[in-house]
């Protein structure tokens, strides 16, 4: 059956999310990740978003947080401040998965959003945080969608405007951050995990047709392949259900 | 108190309590219930050098740029989803280096007007620790000092004063916020200003309580009377309030829950105008200059794309709208 580079990725993301996880999910590909994942294998999972829905019934795709199509038939329409509670609550917040999206990463999941170049004299000024520091911040697994480049997987941030491990195992204890941190960076050609003792990344898994030495070539700094495989395709079902009940109008499928 | 009635037209209301140099902020989020209809008031009286506070506001922040009225920015996020990942004009302003711009978190921004609302100068979060937002200011400590409407610092970090209680070992402090005016679009309001958001009220009530005053457009104005049945809904009390306006579509071209969609054809033509300066001049002088209030910007648009993001009874939104 054939398949998108998209379509990998938002099933490799959507495989990541367990069943009861509370998943606080941005705009685009991450939505649909999200969206894949309840309807795939984890009927129990709760999507919610920072601008305060919280289990949104989402019949139609929205094109942004703010989309009045999260705000149907939620179990609650609360505000930011609820959101953000939600993340760092001492009984919700180890049940939340964040997934986020950056302009560059590092070898340890820290993310900028804000800026290439200087930060006073911007060569190109990106959205911001927005809810990405503090979701970051605050819950117990992160899971990251990239494009798979050098110039996105660098060795240092221009900005860095999410934490990461920081750097390394200490990094977050360190700085006072909580436990959880990145747990899988998503990308059109790979699935990159986190070393459970050093925090570096490595080659979790690539897609069928490509090869672990086109994940480094893409890469900016030294990653660990020595534990990767290739990942398991899209099945009939996912791809049904990704298309089908996700995103008819292919309005992020393209 | 003032339990008067406080209806009057938005260029009235712009020009009383919105004039140049003001701190604003303006609610909604994104492409969801931006006050546009005062946006637009705003641009067409041509008022500079604002200093707007926003957590991710996204088009009604974008054509405050465009139009010339800000000086300094305190945000979180410029973006409009899928019709611009980045807030063109904000983009292009910050790259040329004419638009100053502190950057926060959603969350600390919230925190932020929170503390405005309940009158404490600062409230912690562990948002933000070991991250940039933290390092690199925007607004640099001599700027700070030399302006007393700016706190000294972007913010704070501080070992927790209460020891490990809380599991928390440090703490970042940030400053609250207290605006000249709020300008909230709100789906009820009667004529004193107590006042309905339906669907999500994103921050938009602590921006109004941390706001010395405030201007509500409303898609509806209700009778007082119907306002105090079901006051459960209501969020906004009257006193707070000290301008209404009713304007229907006032969120035009962004959402508002319940009663129309956004106007993708709209968010995607202004995406084209705002690319280039000769582009975007022409879309001032059609769009905002061009028009004389919110009702001739609705009729340039037409009844028929008006009609086509009406809201579904049952969703809240305009079901299978043409959104490509």
């Amino acid at each position: 059956m054939d398949y998108s580079p998209r379509e990998m990725m938002a099933i490799a993301a959507a495989r990541e999310i367990r069943d009861g996880d509370i998943v606080f999910c941005g705009t685009g590909i991450s939505m649909l990740a999200a969206m894949a994942g309840k309807h795939i294998s984890a009927p129990n999972s709760v999507i919610f978003f920072e601008t305060g829905a919280i289990d949104s019934q989402l019949e139609e795709v929205p094109l942004a947080v703010a989309d009045p199509r999260v705000m149907f038939r939620t179990s609650v329409n609360g505000s930011l401040a609820d959101a953000f509670a939600t993340m760092q609550n001492r009984f919700t917040g180890c049940h939340v998965v964040g997934i986020l999206g950056a302009a560059q990463i590092d070898r340890y999941g820290n993310l900028n959003s804000t800026v290439i170049g200087d930060y006073e004299k911007p060569a190109v000024r990106f959205s911001g945080s927005g809810g990405a520091a503090d979701v970051a911040s605050f819950v117990n697994r992160t899971i990251i969608f990239m494009q798979h480049e050098k110039r996105k997987f660098v060795p240092k941030l221009d900005y860095m405007t999410s934490a990461g491990w920081l750097d390394g195992p200490e990094g977050r204890k360190n700085a006072g951050l909580g436990g959880g941190g990145p747990w899988a960076v998503v990308t059109n050609m790979a699935v990159m995990g986190f070393h459970e003792e050093t925090k570096e990344m490595y080659l979790r898994q690539y897609y069928p047709g490509v090869s672990p030495q086109e994940v480094l070539d893409k890469t900016g700094f030294e990653v660990d392949i020595s534990k990767a495989r290739e990942t398991p395709p899209p099945t009939p079902r996912e791809l049904r259900i990704l298309r089908e009940q996700c995103d008819p109008q292919k309005l992020i499928l393209g | 108190m003032n339990t008067n009635d406080k209806v009057m037209d938005l260029s009235e209301a712009v020009r009383r309590y919105v004039s140049d140099g003001c701190h604003i902020s303006i609610g909604g989020f994104t492409l969801n219930r931006n006050p546009m209809a005062a946006v637009y008031e705003i641009i067409r009286q041509r008022i500079k050098g604002l200093h707007l506070y926003a957590h991710s506001n996204g088009q009604g922040m974008d054509e405050l740029v465009g139009g010339g009225c800000l000086a300094k920015l305190e945000i979180a996020y410029g973006g409009t989803g899928r019709f611009a990942s980045t807030c063109i004009r904000f983009k292009k302003a910050v790259q040329e280096g004419s638009l100053q711009v502190e950057d926060y978190s959603n969350y600390q921004m919230t925190l932020r007007f929170l503390a405005g609302a309940m009158g404490v100068p600062f409230l912690p979060t562990r948002s933000g620790l070991g991250t940039d937002i933290i390092e690199k200011w925007g607004f640099s400590r001599e700027m700070r000092t030399a302006d007393p409407r700016l706190p000294d610092y972007k913010l704070r970090v501080v070992e927790n004063p209460f020891g490990s209680w809380g599991d928390a070992e440090k703490l970042v402090l940030v400053p609250a916020i207290h605006t000249d005016v709020a300008i909230v679009h709100v789906q009820k309001a009667d004529r004193q200003g107590t006042a309905r958001m339906e669907g999500l009220p994103f921050t938009d009530v602590e921006q109004i309580k941390s706001s010395k005053h405030v201007i509500l457009t409303c898609e509806e104005l209700a009778d007082t009377e119907e306002m105090r049945q079901n006051s459960d809904l209501n969020q906004i009390p009257f006193f707070c309030v000290d301008a209404v306006v009713h304007v229907p579509f006032g969120a035009y071209p962004t959402a508002c829950y319940r009663y129309y969609d956004y106007d993708p054809a709209y968010l995607s033509d202004y995406s084209k105008y705002a690319q280039k300066e000769e582009l975007f001049r022409i879309y001032l002088e059609k769009f905002v200059y061009g028009v004389s209030n919110h009702r001739e910007l609705l009729d340039l648009a037409g009844k028929e794309r008006l009609q086509s993001i009406k809201a579904d009874p049952r969703t809240g939104y305009a079901v299978n709208l043409d959104r490509r």
